[in-house]
Protein backbone atom coordinates (compact mmCIF):
# COMPACT_ATOMS: atom_id res chain seq x y z
CA UNK A 1 0.00 0.00 0.00
CA UNK A 2 1.46 3.48 -0.85
CA UNK A 3 1.97 6.31 1.92
CA UNK A 4 1.96 3.95 4.46
CA UNK A 5 5.45 3.07 6.17
CA UNK A 6 6.19 1.99 9.58
CA UNK A 7 6.73 5.21 12.16
CA UNK A 8 4.42 7.09 10.23
CA UNK A 9 0.95 8.47 11.32
CA UNK A 10 -1.87 7.00 8.96
CA UNK A 11 -3.84 10.20 9.63
CA UNK A 12 -0.72 12.45 8.37
CA UNK A 13 2.88 12.34 7.93
CA UNK A 14 3.15 15.69 8.94
CA UNK A 15 1.64 14.66 12.29
CA UNK A 16 3.28 13.08 15.62
CA UNK A 17 3.49 9.23 16.07
CA UNK A 18 0.99 7.38 18.86
CA UNK A 19 3.04 7.71 22.09
CA UNK A 20 4.49 4.18 23.24
CA UNK A 21 5.48 3.13 26.54
CA UNK A 22 8.76 3.99 27.88
CA UNK A 23 9.36 6.65 25.17
CA UNK A 24 9.71 10.12 25.85
CA UNK A 25 8.98 11.57 22.58
CA UNK A 26 6.55 10.92 19.49
CA UNK A 27 9.33 10.79 16.69
CA UNK A 28 11.09 8.34 14.85
CA UNK A 29 14.76 8.47 15.73
CA UNK A 30 13.20 7.81 19.29
CA UNK A 31 11.63 4.82 17.98
CA UNK A 32 14.11 3.17 15.85
CA UNK A 33 16.98 3.45 18.66
CA UNK A 34 14.51 1.83 21.23
CA UNK A 35 14.30 -1.18 19.11
CA UNK A 36 17.39 -1.95 19.28
CA UNK A 37 18.25 -0.79 15.37
CA UNK A 38 21.48 1.01 13.77
CA UNK A 39 20.45 4.65 13.22
CA UNK A 40 21.53 7.01 10.65
CA UNK A 41 21.25 10.30 11.12
CA UNK A 42 22.72 13.36 9.26
CA UNK A 43 23.40 17.18 8.61
CA UNK A 44 21.71 19.49 6.96
CA UNK A 45 23.81 21.80 5.30
CA UNK A 46 21.60 25.15 5.53
CA UNK A 47 20.74 27.12 2.89
CA UNK A 48 21.78 30.95 2.91
CA UNK A 49 18.55 31.73 0.88
CA UNK A 50 14.84 32.44 2.14
CA UNK A 51 13.32 29.71 -0.44
CA UNK A 52 12.06 26.63 1.30
CA UNK A 53 12.57 24.51 -2.28
CA UNK A 54 16.55 24.58 -1.35
CA UNK A 55 15.80 23.18 2.17
CA UNK A 56 13.52 20.56 0.12
CA UNK A 57 16.18 19.81 -2.56
CA UNK A 58 18.82 19.31 0.10
CA UNK A 59 16.89 17.11 2.30
CA UNK A 60 15.51 15.09 -0.66
CA UNK A 61 19.08 13.48 -1.05
CA UNK A 62 18.84 11.53 1.97
CA UNK A 63 15.65 10.28 1.26
CA UNK A 64 15.32 6.76 2.87
CA UNK A 65 18.87 6.74 3.72
CA UNK A 66 18.82 8.20 7.38
CA UNK A 67 16.28 8.32 10.59
CA UNK A 68 17.00 11.99 11.24
CA UNK A 69 18.07 15.05 9.89
CA UNK A 70 20.52 17.63 11.87
CA UNK A 71 19.25 21.14 11.69
CA UNK A 72 22.10 22.81 12.33
CA UNK A 73 21.75 26.63 14.57
CA UNK A 74 24.63 28.51 12.55
CA UNK A 75 27.60 26.23 13.03
CA UNK A 76 30.84 27.64 12.82
CA UNK A 77 29.43 30.68 13.93
CA UNK A 78 28.21 31.31 10.40
CA UNK A 79 25.02 32.82 9.39
CA UNK A 80 22.45 30.73 7.50
CA UNK A 81 18.96 29.96 7.78
CA UNK A 82 18.01 29.49 11.04
CA UNK A 83 17.34 26.01 12.55
CA UNK A 84 13.61 27.12 13.97
CA UNK A 85 13.29 27.97 10.30
CA UNK A 86 14.49 24.30 8.58
CA UNK A 87 12.78 22.59 10.88
CA UNK A 88 9.30 24.08 10.37
CA UNK A 89 9.94 23.14 6.65
CA UNK A 90 11.22 19.83 7.15
CA UNK A 91 8.21 18.95 9.60
CA UNK A 92 5.52 19.59 7.08
CA UNK A 93 6.73 17.36 4.86
CA UNK A 94 6.82 14.75 7.16
CA UNK A 95 10.99 14.60 7.80
CA UNK A 96 12.53 14.02 11.24
CA UNK A 97 14.87 16.90 12.26
CA UNK A 98 17.03 17.42 15.15
CA UNK A 99 16.54 21.26 15.97
CA UNK A 100 19.88 21.81 17.04
CA UNK A 101 19.90 24.95 20.09
CA UNK A 102 23.57 26.54 19.87
CA UNK A 103 23.60 28.62 23.55
CA UNK A 104 25.36 31.57 21.47
CA UNK A 105 23.03 33.41 20.03
CA UNK A 106 19.74 33.20 22.35
CA UNK A 107 19.62 34.00 26.41
CA UNK A 108 16.78 31.14 28.43
CA UNK A 109 14.33 33.26 27.26
CA UNK A 110 14.52 32.70 23.59
CA UNK A 111 15.81 29.58 24.17
CA UNK A 112 11.94 28.33 26.11
CA UNK A 113 10.40 30.00 23.72
CA UNK A 114 12.06 27.93 20.83
CA UNK A 115 11.91 24.81 22.56
CA UNK A 116 7.81 25.32 23.02
CA UNK A 117 7.40 26.33 19.71
CA UNK A 118 9.93 23.91 17.90
CA UNK A 119 8.28 21.23 19.61
CA UNK A 120 4.63 22.44 18.68
CA UNK A 121 5.57 22.01 14.78
CA UNK A 122 6.57 18.24 15.80
CA UNK A 123 9.71 18.74 16.33
CA UNK A 124 10.89 15.51 18.52
CA UNK A 125 14.24 15.63 18.76
CA UNK A 126 16.29 18.55 19.95
CA UNK A 127 20.28 18.53 20.37
CA UNK A 128 21.74 21.10 23.37
CA UNK A 129 24.64 22.26 22.17
CA UNK A 130 27.45 25.40 23.42
CA UNK A 131 27.70 26.79 19.81
CA UNK A 132 31.47 27.81 18.50
CA UNK A 133 32.90 31.12 19.71
CA UNK A 134 31.50 34.27 17.44
CA UNK A 135 35.74 34.16 16.60
CA UNK A 136 35.57 30.92 13.97
CA UNK A 137 32.29 32.89 12.28
CA UNK A 138 31.47 35.29 9.78
CA UNK A 139 30.73 37.79 12.19
CA UNK A 140 33.13 37.98 14.77
CA UNK A 141 32.17 41.49 16.05
CA UNK A 142 28.90 39.52 17.15
CA UNK A 143 27.81 39.45 20.82
CA UNK A 144 28.42 35.93 22.40
CA UNK A 145 25.54 35.41 24.58
CA UNK A 146 26.15 31.97 26.60
CA UNK A 147 23.29 32.90 28.80
CA UNK A 148 22.94 28.79 29.73
CA UNK A 149 25.58 26.39 29.29
CA UNK A 150 25.03 22.74 27.25
CA UNK A 151 24.57 21.17 30.12
CA UNK A 152 21.78 24.00 31.78
CA UNK A 153 20.40 24.24 28.74
CA UNK A 154 19.74 20.05 28.48
CA UNK A 155 18.30 20.42 32.33
CA UNK A 156 15.97 23.34 31.35
CA UNK A 157 14.23 20.92 28.69
CA UNK A 158 14.44 18.06 30.70
CA UNK A 159 12.32 20.18 33.27
CA UNK A 160 9.98 21.42 30.90
CA UNK A 161 8.89 18.04 29.32
CA UNK A 162 9.07 16.53 32.71
CA UNK A 163 7.98 18.92 35.42
CA UNK A 164 5.77 20.90 32.39
CA UNK A 165 7.74 24.03 33.57
CA UNK A 166 9.37 27.15 33.14
CA UNK A 167 12.86 27.22 34.36
CA UNK A 168 11.08 30.28 36.35
CA UNK A 169 8.58 27.47 37.72
CA UNK A 170 5.75 29.03 35.74
CA UNK A 171 3.90 26.10 34.91
CA UNK A 172 2.68 24.84 30.75
CA UNK A 173 0.01 23.99 29.64
CA UNK A 174 0.90 21.30 27.37
CA UNK A 175 4.45 19.99 28.02
CA UNK A 176 6.53 19.14 24.91
CA UNK A 177 7.27 15.48 24.08
CA UNK A 178 11.16 15.91 23.38
CA UNK A 179 13.96 12.99 22.61
CA UNK A 180 17.03 14.90 23.96
CA UNK A 181 20.49 14.64 22.73
CA UNK A 182 23.97 16.44 23.19
CA UNK A 183 26.99 16.49 21.87
CA UNK A 184 30.51 14.23 22.98
CA UNK A 185 33.99 15.12 22.08
CA UNK A 186 35.60 12.14 22.96
CA UNK A 187 39.11 13.83 20.82
CA UNK A 188 39.78 16.73 23.18
CA UNK A 189 41.78 17.69 26.24
CA UNK A 190 41.17 16.98 29.48
CA UNK A 191 41.06 13.10 28.08
CA UNK A 192 40.41 11.89 31.29
CA UNK A 193 37.25 14.00 32.22
CA UNK A 194 35.52 13.32 28.70
CA UNK A 195 34.03 10.15 29.91
CA UNK A 196 32.91 11.99 33.30
CA UNK A 197 31.42 15.07 31.22
CA UNK A 198 29.24 12.83 29.57
CA UNK A 199 27.93 11.24 32.46
CA UNK A 200 26.76 15.27 33.63
CA UNK A 201 25.52 15.19 30.32
CA UNK A 202 23.08 12.10 31.14
CA UNK A 203 22.41 13.33 34.45
CA UNK A 204 21.66 16.51 32.97
CA UNK A 205 19.23 14.86 30.74
CA UNK A 206 20.59 13.40 27.94
CA UNK A 207 19.18 10.66 26.03
CA UNK A 208 21.33 10.69 22.99
CA UNK A 209 24.59 11.92 22.08
CA UNK A 210 26.25 13.02 18.54
CA UNK A 211 30.00 12.77 18.52
CA UNK A 212 32.63 14.81 16.99
CA UNK A 213 34.40 13.54 13.62
CA UNK A 214 35.75 9.95 14.55
CA UNK A 215 39.16 9.77 12.71
CA UNK A 216 40.81 7.64 15.35
CA UNK A 217 39.33 5.02 16.67
CA UNK A 218 41.93 3.27 18.54
CA UNK A 219 41.05 6.43 20.71
CA UNK A 220 37.57 6.19 20.22
CA UNK A 221 37.67 2.86 21.08
CA UNK A 222 39.46 3.75 24.35
CA UNK A 223 36.88 6.08 25.46
CA UNK A 224 34.04 3.35 24.74
CA UNK A 225 35.83 1.06 27.30
CA UNK A 226 35.55 3.58 29.89
CA UNK A 227 31.95 5.01 29.33
CA UNK A 228 30.95 1.28 29.47
CA UNK A 229 33.13 0.87 32.63
CA UNK A 230 30.88 3.94 33.95
CA UNK A 231 27.42 2.53 32.75
CA UNK A 232 26.60 5.22 30.79
CA UNK A 233 25.77 3.14 27.81
CA UNK A 234 22.53 1.59 28.91
CA UNK A 235 21.62 5.39 30.08
CA UNK A 236 22.49 6.87 26.61
CA UNK A 237 22.26 6.32 22.81
CA UNK A 238 26.03 7.09 21.42
CA UNK A 239 25.98 8.31 17.78
CA UNK A 240 29.17 8.80 16.34
CA UNK A 241 30.31 11.54 14.41
CA UNK A 242 31.83 10.15 10.65
CA UNK A 243 32.23 11.85 7.38
CA UNK A 244 34.09 11.83 4.28
CA UNK A 245 37.78 14.24 3.61
CA UNK A 246 37.27 15.92 0.10
CA UNK A 247 41.24 15.56 0.28
CA UNK A 248 44.70 15.80 2.12
CA UNK A 249 44.64 19.60 1.62
CA UNK A 250 41.19 19.80 3.09
CA UNK A 251 41.87 17.25 6.78
CA UNK A 252 45.06 19.27 7.02
CA UNK A 253 43.01 22.75 6.77
CA UNK A 254 40.64 21.17 8.82
CA UNK A 255 43.26 20.43 11.66
CA UNK A 256 44.92 23.62 11.79
CA UNK A 257 41.85 25.74 11.11
CA UNK A 258 38.81 23.90 13.11
CA UNK A 259 38.86 23.82 17.04
CA UNK A 260 37.91 20.38 18.47
CA UNK A 261 38.78 17.95 14.99
CA UNK A 262 41.33 15.37 15.43
CA UNK A 263 43.05 14.06 12.60
CA UNK A 264 45.84 11.54 12.80
CA UNK A 265 48.94 11.91 10.71
CA UNK A 266 47.93 8.05 9.30
CA UNK A 267 44.73 9.23 7.77
CA UNK A 268 46.65 12.74 6.04
CA UNK A 269 49.70 9.49 5.00
CA UNK A 270 46.52 7.11 3.49
CA UNK A 271 44.96 10.20 1.86
CA UNK A 272 48.64 11.70 0.48
CA UNK A 273 49.14 8.17 -0.97
CA UNK A 274 45.94 7.63 -2.94
CA UNK A 275 45.40 8.24 -6.69
CA UNK A 276 41.84 9.89 -6.43
CA UNK A 277 41.76 11.22 -2.84
CA UNK A 278 38.00 12.58 -2.86
CA UNK A 279 37.52 8.53 -4.07
CA UNK A 280 39.94 7.68 -0.92
CA UNK A 281 38.27 9.90 1.28
CA UNK A 282 35.04 8.03 1.05
CA UNK A 283 36.34 4.77 1.41
CA UNK A 284 38.14 5.79 4.68
CA UNK A 285 34.79 6.95 6.05
CA UNK A 286 33.23 3.56 5.24
CA UNK A 287 36.05 1.47 6.76
CA UNK A 288 35.72 3.95 9.72
CA UNK A 289 32.12 3.30 10.10
CA UNK A 290 32.50 -0.42 9.70
CA UNK A 291 35.10 -0.03 12.96
CA UNK A 292 32.85 1.75 15.28
CA UNK A 293 29.63 0.07 14.46
CA UNK A 294 31.41 -3.37 16.22
CA UNK A 295 32.61 -1.37 19.30
CA UNK A 296 29.93 -2.22 21.85
CA UNK A 297 27.54 0.60 23.28
CA UNK A 298 27.86 2.24 19.65
CA UNK A 299 24.09 2.74 19.13
CA UNK A 300 24.40 4.85 15.23
CA UNK A 301 26.33 7.19 13.29
CA UNK A 302 26.11 10.58 12.26
CA UNK A 303 27.24 11.25 9.02
CA UNK A 304 28.58 14.63 8.10
CA UNK A 305 29.39 15.36 4.94
CA UNK A 306 29.79 19.05 4.44
CA UNK A 307 28.95 19.97 0.54
CA UNK A 308 29.27 16.40 -0.38
CA UNK A 309 26.29 15.21 0.83
CA UNK A 310 25.40 13.40 -2.14
CA UNK A 311 27.84 10.95 -0.48
CA UNK A 312 25.88 10.29 2.75
CA UNK A 313 23.65 7.71 0.16
CA UNK A 314 26.81 5.97 -1.20
CA UNK A 315 28.37 6.06 2.41
CA UNK A 316 25.27 4.40 4.47
CA UNK A 317 24.63 1.65 1.10
CA UNK A 318 27.73 0.27 0.79
CA UNK A 319 29.28 0.13 4.65
CA UNK A 320 25.79 -1.64 5.10
CA UNK A 321 25.20 -0.15 8.63
CA UNK A 322 21.24 -0.43 7.94
CA UNK A 323 21.27 -4.51 7.22
CA UNK A 324 18.80 -3.88 4.13
CA UNK A 325 16.12 -2.02 6.46
CA UNK A 326 14.58 1.00 4.74
CA UNK A 327 14.53 4.19 7.02
CA UNK A 328 11.12 6.57 6.81
CA UNK A 329 10.75 7.96 3.15
CA UNK A 330 8.89 10.35 1.60
CA UNK A 331 6.47 8.97 -0.82
CA UNK A 332 3.62 9.98 -2.65
CA UNK A 333 0.02 8.94 -0.71
CA UNK A 334 -2.63 7.43 -2.53
CA UNK A 335 -4.94 10.30 -2.90
CA UNK A 336 -2.27 12.52 -3.99
CA UNK A 337 -1.11 10.26 -6.82
CA UNK A 338 -5.18 10.15 -7.38
CA UNK A 339 -5.33 13.60 -7.90
CA UNK A 340 -1.47 13.76 -9.75
CA UNK A 341 -3.18 11.48 -12.47
CA UNK A 342 -6.35 12.84 -12.85
CA UNK A 343 -4.94 16.73 -13.28
CA UNK A 344 -2.56 14.43 -15.97
CA UNK A 345 -5.35 13.75 -17.52
CA UNK A 346 -6.92 17.20 -17.69
CA UNK A 347 -4.23 19.05 -18.48
CA UNK A 348 -2.51 17.09 -21.65
CA UNK A 349 -5.19 14.74 -23.03
CA UNK A 350 -6.63 16.82 -25.37
CA UNK A 351 -10.51 16.26 -25.06
CA UNK A 352 -13.99 18.68 -25.09
CA UNK A 353 -16.44 17.32 -23.04
CA UNK A 354 -19.99 19.29 -23.62
CA UNK A 355 -22.71 18.56 -20.59
CA UNK A 356 -24.67 16.06 -22.86
CA UNK A 357 -21.79 13.76 -23.42
CA UNK A 358 -21.11 13.83 -19.57
CA UNK A 359 -24.56 12.77 -18.96
CA UNK A 360 -24.33 9.74 -21.53
CA UNK A 361 -21.18 7.95 -20.06
CA UNK A 362 -22.34 8.59 -17.10
CA UNK A 363 -25.41 6.64 -17.79
CA UNK B 1 37.78 29.01 10.88
CA UNK B 2 40.58 31.45 11.86
CA UNK B 3 42.80 33.10 10.24
CA UNK B 4 46.37 31.07 9.99
CA UNK B 5 48.99 33.53 12.36
CA UNK B 6 52.10 34.38 10.39
CA UNK B 7 54.88 33.25 12.99
CA UNK B 8 57.58 33.48 10.23
CA UNK B 9 59.48 36.72 11.01
CA UNK B 10 60.27 38.30 14.14
CA UNK B 11 58.66 37.55 17.11
CA UNK B 12 55.43 35.64 17.62
CA UNK B 13 52.48 37.59 16.57
CA UNK B 14 49.73 36.49 18.74
CA UNK B 15 46.30 36.05 17.98
CA UNK B 16 45.37 38.73 20.79
CA UNK B 17 47.39 41.25 19.46
CA UNK B 18 45.52 40.59 15.46
CA UNK B 19 41.88 40.70 17.38
CA UNK B 20 43.60 44.34 19.20
CA UNK B 21 44.88 45.45 15.87
CA UNK B 22 41.45 44.76 14.04
CA UNK B 23 38.51 45.30 16.51
CA UNK B 24 37.19 48.92 16.95
CA UNK B 25 37.46 49.76 20.87
CA UNK B 26 33.94 49.62 21.34
CA UNK B 27 33.18 45.83 20.82
CA UNK B 28 31.43 44.55 23.27
CA UNK B 29 33.53 42.44 25.75
CA UNK B 30 31.81 39.57 27.45
CA UNK B 31 31.95 39.92 31.27
CA UNK B 32 35.35 41.94 30.12
CA UNK B 33 37.22 39.12 28.75
CA UNK B 34 38.98 40.94 26.12
CA UNK B 35 42.51 40.35 24.04
CA UNK B 36 43.20 43.10 25.23
CA UNK B 37 43.50 42.35 28.63
CA UNK B 38 45.49 39.21 27.61
CA UNK B 39 48.30 41.20 26.42
CA UNK B 40 48.33 42.52 29.29
CA UNK B 41 47.74 40.00 31.87
CA UNK B 42 49.88 36.62 32.66
CA UNK B 43 48.17 33.93 34.29
CA UNK B 44 50.75 32.95 36.26
CA UNK B 45 49.12 33.91 39.44
CA UNK B 46 46.00 31.77 38.52
CA UNK B 47 48.00 28.81 37.42
CA UNK B 48 49.95 29.36 40.57
CA UNK B 49 46.32 29.07 42.39
CA UNK B 50 45.13 25.98 40.58
CA UNK B 51 48.59 24.30 41.16
CA UNK B 52 48.40 24.84 44.79
CA UNK B 53 44.09 23.83 45.28
CA UNK B 54 44.61 21.51 47.66
CA UNK B 55 46.19 24.25 50.09
CA UNK B 56 43.62 27.23 48.82
CA UNK B 57 40.54 24.17 49.60
CA UNK B 58 41.86 23.85 53.18
CA UNK B 59 42.58 27.23 53.51
CA UNK B 60 38.87 28.27 52.41
CA UNK B 61 37.13 26.03 54.84
CA UNK B 62 39.38 27.44 57.68
CA UNK B 63 38.52 31.19 55.94
CA UNK B 64 34.82 30.07 55.74
CA UNK B 65 34.53 29.26 59.25
CA UNK B 66 35.96 32.23 60.54
CA UNK B 67 33.57 34.13 58.49
CA UNK B 68 30.49 32.45 59.92
CA UNK B 69 32.15 33.00 63.63
CA UNK B 70 31.92 36.42 62.15
CA UNK B 71 28.21 35.91 61.50
CA UNK B 72 27.00 38.11 64.68
CA UNK B 73 29.55 40.72 63.72
CA UNK B 74 28.18 40.91 60.26
CA UNK B 75 24.53 40.89 61.74
CA UNK B 76 25.37 42.91 64.06
CA UNK B 77 26.80 46.17 61.51
CA UNK B 78 23.82 44.76 59.17
CA UNK B 79 24.97 42.40 55.42
CA UNK B 80 24.15 45.89 54.00
CA UNK B 81 26.36 47.74 55.27
CA UNK B 82 29.50 45.36 54.84
CA UNK B 83 28.43 44.51 51.27
CA UNK B 84 30.36 47.55 50.10
CA UNK B 85 33.87 46.99 51.89
CA UNK B 86 33.59 43.54 51.91
CA UNK B 87 33.47 43.00 48.20
CA UNK B 88 36.05 45.86 47.31
CA UNK B 89 38.58 43.75 49.26
CA UNK B 90 36.74 40.23 47.92
CA UNK B 91 36.74 41.60 44.51
CA UNK B 92 40.84 42.36 44.70
CA UNK B 93 41.61 39.10 46.56
CA UNK B 94 39.83 37.17 44.08
CA UNK B 95 40.70 39.88 41.34
CA UNK B 96 44.64 38.66 41.98
CA UNK B 97 44.79 35.08 42.97
CA UNK B 98 41.79 33.46 40.35
CA UNK B 99 40.94 36.32 38.05
CA UNK B 100 37.54 36.70 39.85
CA UNK B 101 34.56 37.77 37.82
CA UNK B 102 32.64 38.71 40.63
CA UNK B 103 29.53 36.11 39.43
CA UNK B 104 28.45 36.38 42.77
CA UNK B 105 28.22 32.55 42.70
CA UNK B 106 31.91 31.28 43.71
CA UNK B 107 32.13 27.28 42.74
CA UNK B 108 35.64 27.58 42.59
CA UNK B 109 35.63 24.58 45.14
CA UNK B 110 34.07 22.44 42.33
CA UNK B 111 36.30 23.64 39.60
CA UNK B 112 39.80 23.17 41.28
CA UNK B 113 40.24 26.80 41.98
CA UNK B 114 40.49 27.55 38.24
CA UNK B 115 37.23 29.99 37.56
CA UNK B 116 35.13 29.06 34.92
CA UNK B 117 33.47 32.80 34.62
CA UNK B 118 37.38 32.83 33.07
CA UNK B 119 36.08 30.74 30.17
CA UNK B 120 35.15 33.14 27.03
CA UNK B 121 31.92 30.84 26.50
CA UNK B 122 31.59 30.75 30.71
CA UNK B 123 31.32 27.42 30.82
CA UNK B 124 30.59 26.31 34.35
CA UNK B 125 29.86 22.42 33.45
CA UNK B 126 33.06 21.41 31.94
CA UNK B 127 35.33 22.18 28.69
CA UNK B 128 33.66 22.08 25.38
CA UNK B 129 34.52 20.60 22.22
CA UNK B 130 36.80 22.81 20.77
CA UNK B 131 39.64 22.58 23.17
CA UNK B 132 42.94 22.69 21.05
CA UNK B 133 45.35 19.48 21.10
CA UNK B 134 47.92 21.50 23.37
CA UNK B 135 44.84 22.18 25.51
CA UNK B 136 44.41 25.82 24.86
CA UNK B 137 41.08 27.42 24.32
CA UNK B 138 39.77 27.74 21.20
CA UNK B 139 38.78 31.20 20.90
CA UNK B 140 41.88 32.51 22.97
CA UNK B 141 44.35 30.66 21.31
CA UNK B 142 47.52 31.74 23.58
CA UNK B 143 45.34 30.96 26.95
CA UNK B 144 45.53 27.21 28.48
CA UNK B 145 41.43 26.20 28.78
CA UNK B 146 39.99 26.91 31.97
CA UNK B 147 38.42 23.81 32.12
CA UNK B 148 42.00 21.27 31.17
CA UNK B 149 43.13 22.98 34.17
CA UNK B 150 40.42 22.67 36.22
CA UNK B 151 40.37 19.09 35.55
CA UNK B 152 44.06 18.82 36.90
CA UNK B 153 43.27 21.04 39.91
CA UNK B 154 40.36 19.15 41.15
CA UNK B 155 42.22 16.37 40.96
CA UNK B 156 44.80 17.45 43.68
CA UNK B 157 41.65 17.94 45.92
CA UNK B 158 40.17 16.52 48.49
CA UNK B 159 36.99 17.33 46.96
CA UNK B 160 37.87 15.56 44.00
CA UNK B 161 34.31 15.01 43.04
CA UNK B 162 32.87 17.96 43.07
CA UNK B 163 33.61 18.97 39.24
CA UNK B 164 31.19 16.21 38.87
CA UNK B 165 28.09 18.11 40.18
CA UNK B 166 25.67 19.92 37.46
CA UNK B 167 25.94 23.77 38.22
CA UNK B 168 22.81 25.55 37.69
CA UNK B 169 22.70 28.39 35.27
CA UNK B 170 24.07 31.75 36.62
CA UNK B 171 21.69 33.89 38.41
CA UNK B 172 22.97 37.32 36.64
CA UNK B 173 21.37 39.25 39.36
CA UNK B 174 24.19 38.42 41.57
CA UNK B 175 26.84 39.98 39.53
CA UNK B 176 29.30 42.72 41.47
CA UNK B 177 28.26 41.15 45.25
CA UNK B 178 30.01 39.45 47.58
CA UNK B 179 29.97 35.43 47.52
CA UNK B 180 31.43 35.09 50.72
CA UNK B 181 28.86 36.92 52.76
CA UNK B 182 25.85 35.58 51.11
CA UNK B 183 27.83 31.85 51.69
CA UNK B 184 27.99 32.74 55.30
CA UNK B 185 24.12 34.24 55.81
CA UNK B 186 23.19 31.41 54.35
CA UNK B 187 24.99 29.07 56.20
CA UNK B 188 23.94 30.88 59.42
CA UNK B 189 20.48 30.89 58.02
CA UNK B 190 20.44 27.20 57.73
CA UNK B 191 22.39 26.67 61.26
CA UNK B 192 19.22 28.68 62.76
CA UNK B 193 16.53 26.72 60.53
CA UNK B 194 18.47 23.35 62.66
CA UNK B 195 18.80 24.45 65.55
CA UNK B 196 15.36 25.85 65.14
CA UNK B 197 13.79 22.50 64.16
CA UNK B 198 16.01 20.41 66.92
CA UNK B 199 14.52 22.78 69.97
CA UNK B 200 10.83 22.56 68.23
CA UNK B 201 11.62 18.43 68.23
CA UNK B 202 12.91 18.75 72.02
CA UNK B 203 10.23 20.55 73.00
CA UNK B 204 7.66 18.24 71.61
CA UNK B 205 9.50 15.49 73.08
CA UNK B 206 9.48 16.93 76.85
CA UNK B 207 5.77 17.62 76.74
Amino acid sequence: MIGRQRDENPAGIDLPLDPLPGHTSRGRLERVLRRGEFAVTTELNPPDSADPEDVYNRAKIFDGWVDAINAVDASGANCHMSSVGICALLTRMGYAPIMQIACRDKNRIAIQGDVLGGAAMGVANMLCLTGDGVQAGDQPGAKPVFDLDCMSLLETCRIMRDNGKFLSGRKLTTPPQLFLGAAINPFAPPIDFRPHRLGKKIASGAQFVQSQYCFDVPMFRTYMQKVRDLGYTEKCFILVGVGPLASAKTAKWIRSNVPGIHIPDSVIKRLEGAQDQKKEGKQLCIDIINEVKEISGVSGVHVMAYRQEEYVAEIVDESGVLKGRQPWKREIRRDDQMVADRLEHILHDDITETQVDMVKTAH
Amino acid sequence: MSETIPTKDGPAVTQATLVKKAAPKSDYKPADVSPQRRVQRSFAVRLWSIRHSRLLEWFYAKFADMFLLLHPLWKGIGYGRVEGPIKFVEKRVKGFMFDCRMCGQCILSSTGMSCPMNCPKQLRNGPCGGVRANGNCEVEPDMPCVWVKAWEGSQNMVHSDRILTVQKPVDQSLRETSAWLRVTAQAAAAREAAAAKNGAANTGASA
